[in-house]
């Protein structure tokens, strides 16, 4: 391998083909990966991303086409060729062992199962070392579960490294990040490549592609539809590649808005075992309008997001709902009274994962509308999960099949289906487009649009500043459990909102509660 | 004063740990199969028929250390018939559990019956003998309750120490502990975890069975049929006692055993003299349950304990 010239690209896929019975995962996808090079992987859900690194992986077998690694071929199917030769891959869901050390996290694996002992001192140095060359602060004596999940990432990636990768793959590793972590990666990936290091950088946040990749490889349909230098690229043409077609984000023009139909008057919760409740909390959220809620999480959204849904009830203060004091407040109150949710996290509180997609539609109107007398109307049932299937474009082979299965897009639009077909009059969109690439983005963002547009209150809760400040017509800004002011659409810089989510410009409220 | 007798004499002590022994081997078992995120309840089954097994190879002509020896055999070839249906068919590990503990009842019962298919009372065999361990043993009370037991006692407490090197400090008691806690962070790495959860499982299953032939082999020198009495399940609440590691469990089934043990001397005291005698059979269950609500309560289950492996599963 000395003999290799500079040239020799240290990954090579050619032609590899992948069918899954009728579907056709990747079709002849070939491409080059150099020394020193980072490269960003594009595509939608779906595209065939996942398919190719399992059969780098070894998961999958190529139909036809092969890898190689350094110029040399890979053996098909063995899990372990690609990790020995030098590949390493944080996946999007961390594998790692919550009640074992950092260290031993690392180690696991590495010198098989035969050894006599794990060597923990010369272990640790190495690590310490590591860590120390690529900036991945990280304490190796401290358990893998108390760790927050940006260290948790580093983990992954000092893992990699422990193993001597050459090359890094990296499955949307920004999904889980605050933007300060993804500047620390950011550098940390810099310092890799800068050591001669190559990384492939999945993702479908396209400015941070631009950012840190120097040549894209766009994946639609399973094809490799483009392949160019980020150099020059915009945005814009990049999603065009993506999603072969002309992408224009929904637009949301000033609207005058309606009456309110939800009112927080100095509402504290005790936060139901969450560590922040809220504190003092006046708010109005009003028909035909979008209320962005900006902050970082688990500041207080939590508690509101509840409060809201019926989970929880305020501890003092009032809540109005259309101008009266609903009596007790419960999740089935709250939805006969037109509150809908598009939860947080769809795979615990959303969906019901081996529910199949019918028995998920109407996991909120089962009782009402699909019921009579005690006994479920499937017929009808069926009928409004193909309606949703149909209407909301949600992709999926049969609407028999457990929830699971599907994307986490497709997933989502189901829910949105549910959520948006009862006409809610206010909507509560808790983190309603993470992990979901740039058409369903899209996609979901037109919805509410719509919503707003038909007269619903639509209170948006993001960590994505830049999602707030597109959709929403105002702005209040959560800091451990302390609301802002209500801000109006463009009229706070992303920087003035930054200083308040990091609890500066909050008068202390002094008053006994 | 009488309890404080009881607490200071040498006999009580060494009664416990002579009680703890079979206790520590099954615990020991058990705590590799959950550590590998595999819930054996087949433990009282094996426990019967390791306590069968190693008797009648000895009866049959067999060295002690040849009886222990086949009792683990059996206890692994029953860990390998859990661990098949547990681990790659990723079945209920409840019902699996239940139904090898009443398969390998009935199974030692039936041998029993084949091998033995005249005899009114079981035959006797030369079980293992109290071997007084020099200089030792002359320490007040610690002696003669530690050092004068029989060589499957030591035993035991030297297989506490190997499972925790082997848990703690190699590659494989690593890989052991990451399958019961997260079998996608072991199979990322390439590593079988079915062949990991099923080695376990087996091994485990061949402690518990030695745990059952101390029985027979070195508390009694004969094999009855109710002789295990429940013992398994005791060892599946001091795995949760110990928080699944080894040294606690440890102290968990010496403690039960003390209680065991001083129950039955407290029955020939004054206090037993008003009271049933039940009410002192109850004592070690009812203290190990309020022990067992104080320890577990922090303490951290395996979080993949009774979670079948699908690869590929989203």
């Amino acid at each position: 391998m000395e003999g290799a010239g500079p040239a020799q690209p240290v990954l090579r896929l050619t032609d590899i083909t992948k069918h899954f019975g009728p579907v056709v995962a990747n079709d002849g996808v070939s491409f080059d990966l150099h020394r020193g090079e980072v490269i960003a992987l594009l595509g939608e859900n779906g595209a065939g991303k996942t398919t190719l690194m399992n059969i780098l992986f070894g998961q999958y077998t190529a139909d036809a086409g092969y890898v190689e690694l350094f110029g040399e071929r890979l053996p098909p199917g063995r899990p372990r060729a690609a990790l020995d030769a030098g590949v390493g891959m944080v996946h999007q869901h961390f594998t790692l062992a919550g009640n074992l050390t950092v260290w031993e996290n690392i180690v696991l694996g590495v010198d098989g199962l035969t050894a006599p002992s794990l060597r923990p001192a010369k272990a640790k140095a190495r690590i310490r070392d590591l860590s120390e060359r690529f900036h991945l602060k990280v304490d190796p004596e401290v358990r893998v579960g108390s760790l927050t999940v940006g260290e948790r990432q580093r983990v992954e990636i000092l893992k990699a490294l422990y193993r001597d990768a050459k090359i890094l793959i990296l499955d949307e590793p920004t999904a889980v990040l605050t933007p300060q972590e993804t500047d620390a990666l950011f550098a940390t990936l810099r310092q890799a490549v800068a050591q001669g290091l190559s990384v492939v950088f999945i993702s479908h946040k396209l400015h941070e592609v631009l950012a840190i990749a120097s040549r894209v490889v766009v994946l639609r349909h399973g094809r490799l539809v483009a392949e160019r230098e980020t150099k020059g690229a915009t945005r814009e043409e990049l999603a065009a590649l993506m999603v072969g077609a002309e992408v224009t984000a929904p637009s949301f023009e000033p609207t005058v808005p309606g009456p309110v139909l939800l009112s927080l008057k100095n509402v504290t919760t005790t936060g139901e075992g969450r560590a922040t409740g809220l504190r003092d909390v006046s708010l109005d959220l009003r028909a035909g309008q979008i209320t962005g809620l900006a902050g970082v999480s688990g500041n207080g959204q939590g508690a509101l997001s509840d409060l809201i849904a019926g989970l929880d009830s305020p501890a003092s203060g009032e809540m109005w709902l259309a101008g009266a004091l609903p009596r007790h407040w419960s999740p089935r109150t709250a939805i006969a009274e037109g509150i809908a949710r598009i939860p947080e996290d769809r795979h615990h509180t959303g969906t019901i994962a081996d529910f199949n997609l019918v028995e998920n539609a109407v996991l909120e109107t089962y009782r009402t509308t699909y019921s009579t007398g005690g006994w479920m109307n499937w017929t009808d049932a069926r009928r409004f999960a193909g309606d949703l299937i149909d209407k909301y474009d949600v992709r999926c082979p049969s609407r028999n099949i457990r929830i699971r299965l599907l994307s986490g897009g497709n997933m989502q639009k189901l829910i949105l289906g549910r959520v948006l077909e009862g006409e809610p009059r206010i909507i509560l969109a808790n983190q309603p487009v993470r992990g979901l690439d740039i058409g369903a983005v899209n996609y979901v963002h037109g919805q509410l649009a719509e919503a707003r547009a038909r007269g619903a209150a639509v209170l948006l809760i993001s960590e994505d500043l830049d999602e707030i400040q597109r959709l929403s017509d105002v702005i209040h800004v959560i800091s451990e459990g302390r609301l802002s002011p209500a801000f109006a659409r463009g009229t706070m810089k992303p920087e003035e909102l930054g200083a308040w989510m990091a609890g500066h410009g909050f008068k202390e409220t002094t008053h006994a509660a | 004063m009488e309890f404080l007798d009881i607490l200071l004499s040498a006999s009580f002590w060494a009664a416990a740990i002579r009680i703890a022994s079979p206790l520590i081997f099954a615990t020991l078992g058990e705590l590799i199969c959950e550590r590998a995120g595999v819930l054996n309840l087949g433990i009282e089954g094996i426990m019967v028929a390791g306590a069968f097994a190693g008797w009648i190879a000895v009866w049959a002509g067999l060295p002690l250390w040849g009886g222990v020896a086949v009792a683990f055999a059996t206890g692994m070839a029953l860990g390998f018939v859990h661990s098949v249906l547990s681990v790659p068919f990723g079945l209920s590990q409840h019902v699996v559990g239940v139904g090898l503990t009443l398969l390998a009842t009935a199974l030692t019962f039936y041998t029993y019956r084949v091998v033995l298919p005249e005899v009114s009372s079981p035959p006797k065999i030369q079980a293992f003998t109290a071997v007084e361990i020099p200089v030792l043993s002359k320490i007040p009370l610690i002696g003669p309750a530690l050092f004068n037991q029989t060589p499957l006692t030591y035993a035991a407490f030297i297989m506490v120490a190997v499972v925790a090197f082997v848990l703690y400090r190699t590659p494989l008691g690593l890989a052991v502990r990451a399958v019961g806690e997260n079998p996608g962070a072991v199979a990322a790495q390439g590593l079988s975890v079915t062949g990991i959860r099923m080695g376990a499982v087996i091994v485990g299953s061949g402690f518990m069975a030695v745990g059952g032939s101390f029985l027979t082999l070195s508390a009694f020198d004969s094999f009855f049929f109710d002789m295990v009495n429940g013992r398994g399940w005791i060892c599946i609440a001091l795995v949760v006692f110990g928080a699944w590691k080894p040294g606690k469990a440890l102290l968990g089934a010496i403690l039960f055993a003390a209680f065991d043990a001083f129950q039955i001397r407290l029955q020939q005291t004054s206090v037993g003299a008003f009271l049933p005698y039940q009410v002192f059979l109850m004592m070690p269950y009812i203290l190990s349950i309020l022990a067992l609500v104080a320890m577990s309560r922090r303490a951290e289950v395996p979080a993949a304990l009774m979670v079948p492996f699908n690869k590929g599963e989203r």
